[in-house]
């Protein structure tokens, strides 16, 4: 396997791929992964590649600032510079950047590709365990189909990280995982490394109407609340009857029973002690309220309110919990609980003191232009007096969506010494014209836009008769 | 027909009732204006009199007491067209009380006209006409049954286009169809029985003397009517329809049985596109559909839209999803088209004229020409691009009032915002 992905990654050198075997040695029995190891890790490495020197372009760094005629440099992966006049390594590669504006990779907070891939058949319908109003023992990873053809066609858009959530349907739907959006025939492959896990969360209409329909709890709003409620609080058990028991053993007490593992407390006590980020499913602004309370009431934080559709509303509100609105730049009105969405959304949420936007897609289409929608929110921003410049706009589907993520020291800027997560557009990615020309992962070149590849990356669309004659996505 | 025409006209009055009334004339100056007609690209002034355009040229006159708008650095183009959509029959996409585009009777009911449940007050009128649409086709939406609940037929039932004034135009009609896989719950499991049931609705139509008294037969007798009445007018038949072997089929059986056929979706289109010229059949596509959401589209690519025009197939755009919400974003779809290969003004006459002139009223809108009704955005910049926003929209040359319930919305906020409070 190993060997597989360093011939996948064409420039894997010798020395890595020689590296110590991870697995066992085939005798004797399978020994289990050592307590407290990560179970399912992530098996992504990042390939070597020469650097690269893109030149004289308008960047846009992530951290608010706009360098015009600068140059970027990577080295080993990692931003090394951004400056100008900077000096092109031995074996560097070196891009003219005039004309061509440079980000960091985008990255998608909300997204449901492989679990929800395409095509849209039964056969692949994974996103959410719907048979149980709490499933936070479940891990959105394990419904991850790597083929999904949308990953490569997000890739085109410049994202590079995204979040894959379960669906809303549940109140406690279970784990998220974030993936680097490369090629890989496993989701480990994909796996961004030390990334923690989210727990995707949801308010309102969704948990109600599955399970109301089907004539169980929860069936309203309210019943939506002492839902998490117990949850919490069985999970608050949990932890006080480890730290009992660890305790007890630190004493030397040979005879403590060990508390019996349980994968939904699991999840919930680590989301208890912040290890995994909540993200949580809110549309209306009073559902935001009532779980920011929650969330004092068990100690917890919130990391990010996805769709947010009345962010607005309360907009200080967030900003003085910090936390972050995750939000569509027009969409609204399809349920009740959206009817309230405005094109300003966005642009009020970063407006507010300390305020955290993102702009999210939920969507195969919307992940694929989350530039687009960033430019719509500016220009709605600007039409109502907020002084928003591309540098600004950039942070929605850059650094803020990786602070929410808590990968924001790995990825998100181009600050020096982050992973080179980087996209070279040819116009300002504000426009509607706007095309990613190259998509860097790592350093890694994954997108070549003048170079696009001579058979698609999921095996899906891989022989397909109907894809003949050079349709890309 | 005339009847809901004139209440409609009546209803009307609410939505606009409040704004101030228009000047008789209106002298839009100095602006870059795509009439998308003979005149092409003209830079200099438009002049609305009398809910008409009555002149496009350079260094026109403003007649007395006419408004003059300074569109300096500023983009005129036709109304745009919103696609097929459910506007102002659908409230709340998921709340069954609030939406009256499909009909489950299980029954075959081409007579099914859902233009008279259009609600010219809803909230989505006003939302996406000041986001510069001016007309949209209303459609009704086949939906499966399930369980003991009837569904739907393929044949969804009538349609009309609406101006966002809230007007439905009698003359837009469009019957509309779902075939493909998407529709195989509509015909009994397969999409060759689409064809089966066409055929015989069109023969208890074209030749009744066929059928015995005892004969089981799909339509009413309004519903022959109704398609009669299509057939002999040479209305147009919206095949919702994707795959490429579909849409042959499809081109086929339009060409045999004398149907003025639209292809809508299209996914596959361009796979087809030399037989859709040559049967003169134009699509309604989606220009973001690039994934292989099932089997019926796994051609899907962004440069459809460039693919089916560079074959000379007339193309128009609508967003796959029938929905009501967000139709404005349609000169954003135009937009990517353009940015994979379309050219910008080709892209312009997908939104105006070529729809206007598939359902059939291109002698009232979608092009800017002397004559017209003057249905037109005043834009920030370039049309096609996100950060452009429409500034003015006038529609039968009444100006629009720029608000809707989401500005109302945002100017409470925004208010509160400012005062720091917004919690």
């Amino acid at each position: 396997m190993k060997l597989l992905t360093c011939l996948l990654a064409l420039a894997c050198a010798l020395s890595a791929c020689a590296s110590k075997p991870e697995k066992p040695e085939k005798s004797g029995a399978p020994s289990a992964r050592a307590a407290g190891a990560e179970p399912y890790p992530s098996t992504y490495r990042v390939p070597q590649r020469p650097p690269v020197l893109i030149r004289s372009a308008t960047v846009l760094t992530g951290t608010g600032a706009r360098v015009d005629a600068a140059d970027v440099l990577i080295v080993d992966g990692r931003i090394s510079a951004v400056g100008s006049g900077l000096a092109a390594p031995d074996g560097a590669q070196v891009i003219e950047g005039q004309g061509r504006w440079v980000t960091p990779g985008l990255i998608d907070v909300h997204s449901h590709l492989g679990v929800y891939p395409s095509p849209a058949v039964q056969g692949n319908d994974d996103g959410n365990e719907s048979t149980d109003p709490v499933t936070a023992n479940v891990w959105a990873e394990h419904s991850v189909w790597p083929q999904d053809p949308g990953f490569a066609a997000a890739l085109a858009g410049g994202v590079t990280t995204l979040q894959i959530l379960p669906g809303s349907a549940n109140l406690i739907g279970g784990r998220s995982v974030v993936l680097k959006n490369v090629v890989s025939a496993t989701y480990q492959g994909m796996k961004f490394p030390g990334a923690p896990q989210g727990l995707k969360m949801a308010c309102g209409e969704n948990p109600k109407r599955v399970y109301g329909g089907k004539d169980k709890f929860p069936s309203t709003r309210m019943g939506n609340v002492a839902g998490y409620r117990a949850q919490w609080m069985e999970a608050q058990e949990y932890i006080r009857d480890q730290q009992e028991y660890e305790k007890k053993v630190a004493d030397g007490d040979e005879d403590a029973e060990p508390v019996k593992r349980d994968a939904r407390l699991d999840t919930l006590a680590a989301a208890l002690k912040g290890e995994i980020l909540v993200h949580q499913h809110c549309y209306r602004a009073d559902e935001m309220a009532t779980v920011l309370d929650m969330a004092d009431e068990f100690g917890y934080r919130v990391s990010a309110f996805h769709h947010a559709a009345e962010a607005y509303k309360i907009a200080n509100l967030l900003a003085e919990h910090g936390v972050c609105g995750a939000m569509w730049a027009d969409w609204w009105g399809f349920k009740m609980e959206a009817y309230d969405g405005i094109e300003e959304n966005i642009a009020m949420v970063d407006a507010a003191p300390g305020g955290c936007a993102i702009v999210h897609s939920d969507s195969e289409e919307g992940i694929q232009r989350l530039n687009q929608e960033a430019g719509k929110a500016m220009a709605h921003g600007v039409n109502v007096g907020f002084a928003i410049a591309p540098e600004r706009a950039i942070t929605w589907i850059t650094a803020n969506p990786a602070k929410s993520l808590g990968i924001l020291e790995h990825t998100g800027t181009l600050e020096a010494g982050k992973m080179a997560d980087v996209v070279l557009w040819n116009a300002n990615p504000f426009s509607v014209y706007a095309l990613a020309d190259q998509v860097y992962i790592d350093g890694a070149l994954r997108y070549d836009r003048a170079h696009p590849p001579a058979a698609p990356d999921s095996d899906f669309s891989l022989g397909q008769a109907a894809t003949a004659g050079g349709a890309r996505p | 027909m005339i009847a809901v025409a004139t209440v409609l006209a009546v209803l009307v009055q609410s939505p606009l009732g409040s704004a101030p009334a228009s000047a008789a004339s209106v002298l839009i100056r100095g602006g870059t204006i795509h009439t998308i007609g003979a005149d092409g690209v003209v830079a200099g002034d438009v002049l609305i009199t009398d809910g008409r355009i009555a002149a496009i040229g350079s260094n026109l006159a403003a007649p007395p007491a006419a408004e003059i708008i300074d569109a300096a650095g500023r983009v005129v183009t036709p109304g745009l067209f919103g696609g097929v959509s459910h506007l102002g029959v659908e409230e709340i996409g998921i709340e069954p009380t609030e939406g009256d585009y499909a009909l489950a009777l299980g029954e075959m009911r081409p007579e099914f006209d859902v233009t008279l449940a259009f609600n010219p007050n809803s909230a989505s009128i006003a939302v996406n006409r000041v986001g510069g649409v001016t007309f949209a086709v209303l459609a009704p939406t086949a939906e499966a049954g399930s369980g003991d609940q009837p569904g739907g037929t393929i044949i969804a039932g009538q349609g009309a286009v609406v101006t966002l004034d809230g007007n439905v135009s009698p003359a837009g009609r469009a019957l509309f169809v779902n075939l493909g896989g998407d529709a195989n719950a509509l015909s009994g499991g397969s999409r060759a029985a689409q064809y089966m049931l066409l055929r015989q609705a069109l023969l208890e139509v074209r030749a009744p003397d066929r059928l015995q008294a005892s004969d089981e037969r799909l339509l009413t007798p309004l519903g022959r009517q109704t398609l009669l009445e299509f057939i002999e007018r040479g209305s147009p038949f919206v095949f919702d329809v994707d795959r490429a072997s579909d849409i042959r089929q499809v081109v086929a059986f339009a060409r045999r049985e004398k149907l003025r056929a639209v292809i809508a979706g299209g996914a596959e289109a361009w796979l087809v596109a030399r037989e859709l010229k040559s049967a003169d059949v134009p699509v309604l596509l989606d220009p973001l559909d690039n994934l292989p959401a099932s089997f019926d589209k796994v051609g899907a690519t962004l440069e459809n839209a460039a693919r089916l025009q560079k074959a000379g197939v007339t193309i128009a755009f609508s967003f796959r999803d029938p929905q009501a919400y967000n139709i404005r974003k349609i000169r954003q779809a135009a937009g990517n088209a353009v940015a994979h290969g379309l050219p910008p003004e080709a892209a312009l006459a997908a939104m105006t004229r070529n729809p206007a002139a598939i359902f059939g009223v291109a002698d009232r809108t979608g092009t800017l020409e002397v004559g017209r009704s003057a249905d037109l955005v005043l834009w920030s910049g370039d049309p096609l691009e996100v950060t452009t926003l429409a500034e003015r929209v006038f529609i039968g040359g009444q100006a629009i009032p720029m608000r809707s319930r989401q500005t109302e919305l945002r100017d409470r906020y925004l208010e509160r915002l400012r005062r720091g409070a917004a919690r």
